[in-house]
């Protein structure tokens, strides 16, 4: 065994994080370490890479016991992580982020030159492609995982650590992340891949460790189990199917017609949409994200205003008029990124799920305390958040609670038509499933839904139409009930399915 | 007119423009480690006082003005701990250092010396004027670039210094990593307040430098608030240069011509105070100008990641 993991346990005061999880890794080997928000699967990889000490339990190391008190002694010992949220320096060069730490040249001189060449020889060891000249910040998070990963090679990792990192890639990127990975297993580096991503841990996997509550309550091997053998370990209860009921569309509750809108140099961004989203239809758009999609949705919600076009609230044209009048003529909105448009990282958990209830439930400018109050703890129960307390600064709930919040926040305005973008980005199975039937009880309900995401699955499972963005138009539109992955994928990368 | 330009006009700008200059480098430095630093006028304030301070008690210009290196220092050392070991605002802290240093020195002035508004010594030494062999008697070049305190050559010596550093240096690399992603450079292991002390430390030498050239360089006197809003024009002097050396100097040379040009044109009979405004007009419009250039969003992030 190259690593072995012994009955670690890791306590924060009463609470324990891991449990005497034990965990081994052979040369070579990929294991992929799944579970929900919470299960502990952080705290764990934390430890490994030493930026938190273990209560009780040992590491050890090609047999030696090892302990880590900073990244550093991780990285000395050859273990290397790609963390979810990239530790990348954005306004430099690929090669200066990859040889950052240890960087060539002689007498405190930074050689570039080297640096570049440097890079160009890593690539062809280990067959992935970097431009090492580009800026890391303008390239696109395909790139930016690769670049980490070539970091924690430069540094001599044998052991890298990949926490969930398939978040922000494209379909077309996480397939290339996922050969990349093979191929580097191939040539001896072992992995550990932290996911909730069941299909991608069952294609790259050897073994798989399942994680509950702290604690290990499976490790299966691949070929040896499914996706629903998985998520009952993770979940700990079989997932419902969910069941969709063919939809009655009603009156349209949004219409767009010709909105134009050009970026700062006159490159049109979206050009010349038209679409619409009746009552009780759940309206899809696919596409990799940044062809359009965001800016649309920002468009209808009054968050920018297009060039030409315009916008019909049930039937009420609401072009050019505030986010606010918007909302109050029958809108609302989850969005895209939680942290930028969706909360405010430093308020509590009370203040943003009141968020525009503020203005529903206020008498004279002051605030009904209690029936507000009342009303987030309601959704607290309803969609098990976890939190310590209503005031709990948002900063401190993990992604999956805080975006249960604001579906919960959002679904009760109670207005005809939801948009709902990336409602289950960075969400664990049980949440998800919990959202997705929300939205689809809603849509029952004779809401109207636009949902983005750029999860297929997503989009097939909830839609009743399907469009799919390219290059800002729309490039095509099929019915949920006709529509396969092959064909949103080649409509999705500018392909045609005539 | 045909007094308003030549090569003298020229000759002050050197000299005006190094207090800002310095300070202008050590802003640049403090910001880049992600300490955006608006206190400079403090320091340099600070460091006027204290230049004079010990030309009178040392009778010593090299003495003098190690001495304000020295005070300057120990100002520095305030602000670092409070920004960066108890994460106090820095733009409240900088504000704290400014108001801080016009207090001080004008009550040191009156307990030290028993005067009100300025100070001024016979026996005190200025700064020596250099007139460098062979430079001195190239054409139009020469009146220009000599005659000068040594701290003006300094200032130039130090930007070159700093670009080199900045760009070709392993250490300035990081240095530059260790602000531009904290979090990302603790995670490979790079000391991320050792190189924000070291950025605080070097910004206080700095503006110890400015402060010596103001109360050293010309007069040899020391007057309450005789900084005069320089620090703020050096702020901008940073932010127009966008934190990089040569951006950094740039935008000083252009401040400093103006102050330049608002001297002479004291000697045109035009109120004093219409002409002395002109420095602060042009600060102004250079802001509007480069609105929309990047730098303006460097130092929005900037004050967003001052915590």
């Amino acid at each position: 065994m190259q690593l072995q993991m012994d009955n670690i346990t890791k306590k924060y005061g009463e609470f324990s994080a891991n449990r005497g999880i034990s965990l081994s890794l052979k040369a070579g080997e990929v294991h992929a370490i799944v579970g929900e928000n919470g299960a502990g699967k952080t705290t764990l990889m934390r430890i490994l890479y030493g930026m938190e000490q273990p209560t009780s339990g040992a590491i050890r190391l090609n047999g030696r016991e090892v302990s880590f008190t900073s990244p550093l002694d991780a990285i000395r010992h050859g273990i290397g992580m790609v963390h979810q949220h990239f530790m990348l320096f954005p306004s430099f060069t690929v090669a200066e982020n990859i040889v950052i730490g240890n960087e060539p040249g002689k007498s405190g001189r930074f050689d570039r030159k080297h640096a570049i060449q440097i890079v160009e020889e890593l690539c062809g060891q280990y067959g992935m492609k970097v431009d090492p000249r580009a800026v890391a910040g303008s390239s696109p998070p395909g790139v930016q995982q690769r670049v980490e990963i070539l970091k924690v090679l430069y540094q001599g990792a044998e052991i890298i650590i990949l926490d969930e990192p398939t978040g922000v890639l494209t379909p077309l990127e996480v397939q290339e992340l996922l050969q990349a990975i093979k191929h580097l297993s191939k040539q001896g580096k072992s992995f550990i891949l932290i996911s909730h991503k069941l299909n991608e841990v069952l294609e790259v996997a050897d073994r798989i460790t399942v994680l509950r509550d702290g604690m290990v309550t499976g490790t299966v091997k691949k070929g040896e189990t499914d996706a629903r053998q998985l998520s009952l370990l993770m979940v700990g209860r079989d997932l419902e199917e969910l069941k969709k009921k063919p939809s009655i569309p009603g009156e349209k509750v949004l219409e767009v017609s010709g909105v134009t809108l050009r970026g700062t140099k006159g490159k049109p961004i979206l050009e010349n949409i038209y679409l619409d989203v009746r009552a009780g239809e759940v309206v899809g758009i696919a596409g990799i994200s940044g062809n359009g999609q965001s800016e649309l949705l920002q468009v209808v919600s009054g968050l920018i205003r297009s060039d030409k076009g315009n916008i019909r609230i049930s039937g009420t044209d609401v072009t050019g008029m505030s986010p606010k009048a918007i909302r109050e003529r029958g809108l609302t909105h989850i969005p895209e990124d939680r942290y930028v448009w969706g909360a405010n990282r430093e308020a509590t958990v009370l203040d943003t799920g009141i968020m525009a209830h503020h203005r529903r439930l206020q008498q004279g400018g002051l605030l009904k305390q209690k029936e507000l109050k009342a009303l987030v703890s309601q959704w607290v129960s309803k969609f098990s958040i976890k939190t310590g307390s209503l005031e709990t600064r948002t900063q401190y709930l993990s992604g999956g609670n805080l975006q249960k919040l604001i579906v919960a926040r959002e679904l009760e305005q109670g207005a005809p038509f939801l948009i709902a973008a990336e409602p289950t980005r960075g969400v664990d199975i049980g949440a998800m499933e919990t959202i997705h039937g929300e939205l689809l009880k809603r849509r029952d309900g004779g809401t109207g839904i636009l949902l983005v995401s750029s999860e297929l699955t997503e989009i097939l499972k909830l839609s009743d139409r399907i469009l799919v963005m390219y290059e800002g138009q729309i490039a095509g539109e099929l019915s949920a009930a006709e529509a396969t992955e092959e064909q949103l994928g080649l409509l999705m990368a500018g392909g045609s399915i005539q | 007119m045909e007094q308003l330009f030549d090569l003298a006009l020229l000759n002050t700008t050197l000299r005006v423009l190094t207090p800002i200059l310095l300070a202008a480098l050590g802003g640049a430095l403090c910001s880049r480690a992600g300490l955006f630093n608006v206190g400079l006028e403090g320091f340099m304030l600070l460091g006027a006082f204290s230049a004079i301070a010990g030309n009178y008690y040392f009778h010593n210009i090299f003495l003098a003005i190690l001495f304000a290196i020295l005070v300057v220092s120990v100002f520095s050392l305030i602000f670092a701990y409070l920004s960066i070991n108890l994460r106090a605002n820095v733009i409240v802290v900088g504000i704290a250092m400014n108001a801080l240093a016009a207090g001080l020195t004008t009550f040191s002035l009156r307990t030290l010396f028993d005067v009100k508004g300025a100070f001024y010594d016979k026996e005190m030494v200025g700064l020596p004027k250099w007139n460098i062999p062979m430079v001195e008697d190239i054409p139009v070049l020469g009146p220009i670039i000599s005659g000068h305190t040594p701290i003006v050559y300094l200032a130039f010596v130090i930007a070159g210094a700093m670009w080199y550093y900045f760009y070709r240096t392993k250490n300035g690399f990081r240095f530059l990593a260790a602000g531009e992603n904290p979090l990302a450079a603790s995670s490979i292991g790079i000391r991320v307040r050792r190189y924000q002390y070291g950025a605080v430390l070097a910004n206080g030498v700095l503006c110890a430098l400015a402060g010596a050239q103001l109360s050293l360089g010309q007069l040899t006197m020391f007057t309450e608030g005789m900084t005069a809003g320089r620090g703020f024009i050096a702020l901008v002097a940073t932010m127009l240069g966008q934190s990089g050396p040569l951006g950094v100097t740039a935008s000083s040379l252009l401040f400093g011509f103006m102050e330049a040009v608002s001297i002479r044109f004291q000697g045109l009979a035009l109120p004093t105070h219409f002409t002395q405004m002109l420095p602060y007009v042009v600060t102004i419009a250079a802001m509007f100008f480069f609105k929309d250039k990047s730098f303006v969003k460097d130092a929005q992030k900037q004050s967003s990641s001052s915590r």
